[in-house]
């Protein structure tokens, strides 16, 4: 850490959120900082899409303060978010499949030569661009004037990724990048995620599967219906803990608890089970 | 600027450049239109008269000029039914406005484009609007704008067709911009047909060459996808109709200043050879994918076939059952390019 209190790139500080009289939101909290990742877990219906929604500027909060590198902000469009270099890479709107990898690369944020009605597109600056951006990245593609539907679901994500990066992105969100892909595409974008780290980037990594984002993830959010279960830093958690906290293992222990109290036979083999999941001790 | 050629990748060379060409949306147009040429040399002799082939020319404008603006259109995704209709109301508009005002044919001219342009921003309009498939929005603006024909033709000229305009100011000069004729190497050649190729090159240029182009395909590809990256996407959409439109007001100044007086019933069915057009060129009915030079071979394939059948002597009933059978053929086509493009490896 830096010696100067810098501001970290994003902090959430209390956020809620209600979709009419849905709480879809209460009360978290959340930060990432330059050199980052900052991993939001939790079920379905968590409310982890409403969360970098609010920071990738689709929905605006209800209550709480959300500071981008300090100052205090609620973003109006997407737009708002990108000029503050938070820019969000969505599983399945990252590419369009039938055009080239460069013209994906490029496309909303093309690159022009010429003028008046001979404005066009600086197509040799934008293929040898890509090409070497992705390189940069360790991508290593034949040609980047195949069609990006050709790659394979990790490669198409991590073109979204060094695009964003490219693009001047400080903080890239990620909304379950790895959900849809296999065992080793899915090493592939933790990878890359990992390189954009290295790169100075803040990285909000949202995941229901803690063996992705427990290798790479500096700190963890858990969501459960809107709240947070639990906000740790990697030292004070490990895989095990993870795992079992996603998987209920505290409310297993409660319920162990209740049935405890009220003599119900079977409870202290709930409390065991709660053991192995690493729990409680 | 000198730019260093990337380095080359060995795994590149399997791809040559004729690879390359196979890849291409109008290459399965490009092959059928030379098995056609083949065909109809072999089996009709007038089709290789000089004027024969002007005739040939000729249909494939009337067909090629309005295919170019749709194969846009359905490269960003949509159709538009009611094309074929568009160019009669151009038509009609540009005449009556001249003829019952008695003013110069320019300013009916220039009425019928502002007309025009503002029926294809319409489409467009209740497009994105809506959010209905542009299938449904332009049926129901076909038959709207079918009836406006035939109604206000009736009320304003008590007839069928419009009144010849051919006597009045300024038809010598529209004429000779729209519509003259004259010889290129002993050939009769239709101006319309050089304004098609004009019309090609702009769309060819337009698509691959510039910003607006990446966004048509964008748009068409995945409209969510293109929105996410901040391509506008309502903005490329209602500009394609109207591109449409704009082909409709040129394709209906041909017809008028061609045979001076416009039927009001004219251009149902059209739009789906426009669209047959497109398809054969390699155009995907999904979007995302296409080219105007194929659009522009699909028009070129479309000549050839329905004078062909005639130079043939066959009975020309059979064209549109060929018609269909290649809008088929090519519809497979396109489908084994789009798996391979999405999917393949
Ligand atoms: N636009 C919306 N309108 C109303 N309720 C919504 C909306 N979006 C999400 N919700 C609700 O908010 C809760 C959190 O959803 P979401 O953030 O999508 O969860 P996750 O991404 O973790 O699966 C869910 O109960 C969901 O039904
Ligand atoms: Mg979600």
């Amino acid at each position: 850490m830096s010696t100067t209190e810098e501001a970290p790139l994003v902090r959430l500080e209390g956020v809620g959120k209600r979709y009419g009289n849905i709480i879809a939101l209460r009360d978290i909290d959340l930060e990432v900082g330059a050199s980052e990742i900052t991993c939001v877990l939790g079920d379905n219906g968590a409310g982890k899409s409403t969360l970098i929604k609010i920071v990738a500027g689709l929905h605006r909060h209800d209550e709480g303060v959300f500071r981008v590198e300090g100052e205090k902000v609620s973003f109006g469009s997407p737009r708002e978010a990108l000029e503050r270099g938070i820019a969000t890479v969505y599983q399945d709107l990252a590419v369009v499949p039938l055009m080239p990898v460069w013209r994906n690369f490029f496309l909303g944020s093309e690159k022009r030569t010429g003028a008046g009605p001979f404005k066009r597109l600086d197509i040799p600056f934008m293929r040898s661009t890509a090409k070497r951006e992705l390189l940069d990245m360790g991508i290593d593609l034949r040609d980047v004037d195949q069609p990006i539907g050709t790659l394979s679901g990790g490669e198409r994500q991590c073109v979204a990724i060094a695009r964003a990066v490219y693009f001047g992105a400080k903080v890239l969100i990620l909304d379950e990048p790895t959900a849809a892909l296999g065992v080793k595409q899915a090493g592939v974008v933790l990878r890359y995620i990992a390189q954009a780290r290295e790169r100075g980037l803040g990285v909000i990594f949202i995941s229901h599967n803690p063996h992705h984002a427990y290798p790479v993830g500096d700190r963890f959010l858990l969501l459960k219906r809107g709240r947070t279960l639990g906000y740790h830093t990697k030292e004070d958690i490990s895989l095990a803990e993870l795992t079992a906290e996603m998987a209920g293992g505290a409310e297993l222990e409660e319920l162990a608890h209740e049935l405890e109290s009220a003599g119900v036979q079977g409870a202290p083999e709930l409390r065991e089970d709660a053991r192995d999941l690493g729990v409680s001790d | 600027m000198t730019i260093a050629p990337p380095a080359a990748d060995e795994r590149v060379a399997a791809r040559s450049s004729f690879r390359k060409l196979l890849g291409r949306p109008e290459i399965g147009a490009l092959i059928g239109a030379i098995v056609l040429f083949v065909f109809f040399s072999l089996v009709a002799d007038a089709f290789l008269r000089a004027s024969s082939f002007s005739t040939v020319l000729y249909s494939s404008a009337s067909m090629g000029i309005m295919a170019v603006s749709v194969s846009l259109l359905m490269i960003g995704g949509e159709f538009d039914l009611s094309a074929g209709v568009m160019v009669t109301s151009s038509a009609l508009i540009a005449s009556m406005f001249s003829y019952e005002l008695t003013l110069n044919v320019w300013v009916g001219v220039v009425v019928s484009l502002v007309v025009t342009l503002a029926l294809g921003f319409l489409n467009g309009l209740l497009y994105v609007r809506t959010g209905l498939p542009s299938f449904i929005v332009t049926l129901g603006t076909f038959f709207m704008l079918a009836g406006l024909n035939l109604g206000f033709t009736k009320l304003i000229t008590h007839n069928v067709a419009t009144p010849s305009i051919e006597d009045m100011d300024g038809f010598s000069q529209a004429r000779a911009v729209f519509a003259r004729d004259f010889t290129i190497g002993g050939v009769q050649v239709n101006i319309s047909v050089l304004w098609w190729i004009v019309f090609v090159a702009i769309a060819t240029w337009l698509l691959l060459r510039t910003r607006s182009g990446n966004w048509i395909f964008a748009v068409g590809g995945s409209a969510a996808s293109a929105r996410a990256v901040g391509v506008p996407v309502t903005r490329t959409k209602i500009a394609l109709f109207m591109g449409v439109s704009f082909t409709a007001w040129f394709y209906g100044m041909h017809i008028l200043f061609n045979f001076k007086s416009v039927q009001s019933g004219e251009g149902v069915g059209n739009e789906f050879f426009y669209i047959i057009c497109a398809v054969v060129g390699g155009c995907l009915l999904t979007g995302g994918y296409g080219s105007a030079i194929g659009a522009a071979i699909g028009a070129f394939i479309w000549g050839m076939t329905s004078n062909g059948i005639v130079y043939a002597e066959w009975n020309p009933d059979w064209f549109k059952f060929f018609l269909g059978a290649m809008l088929l053929a090519a519809t497979v086509v396109n489908l084994v390019v789009r798996r391979r493009a999405e999917a393949g490896k």
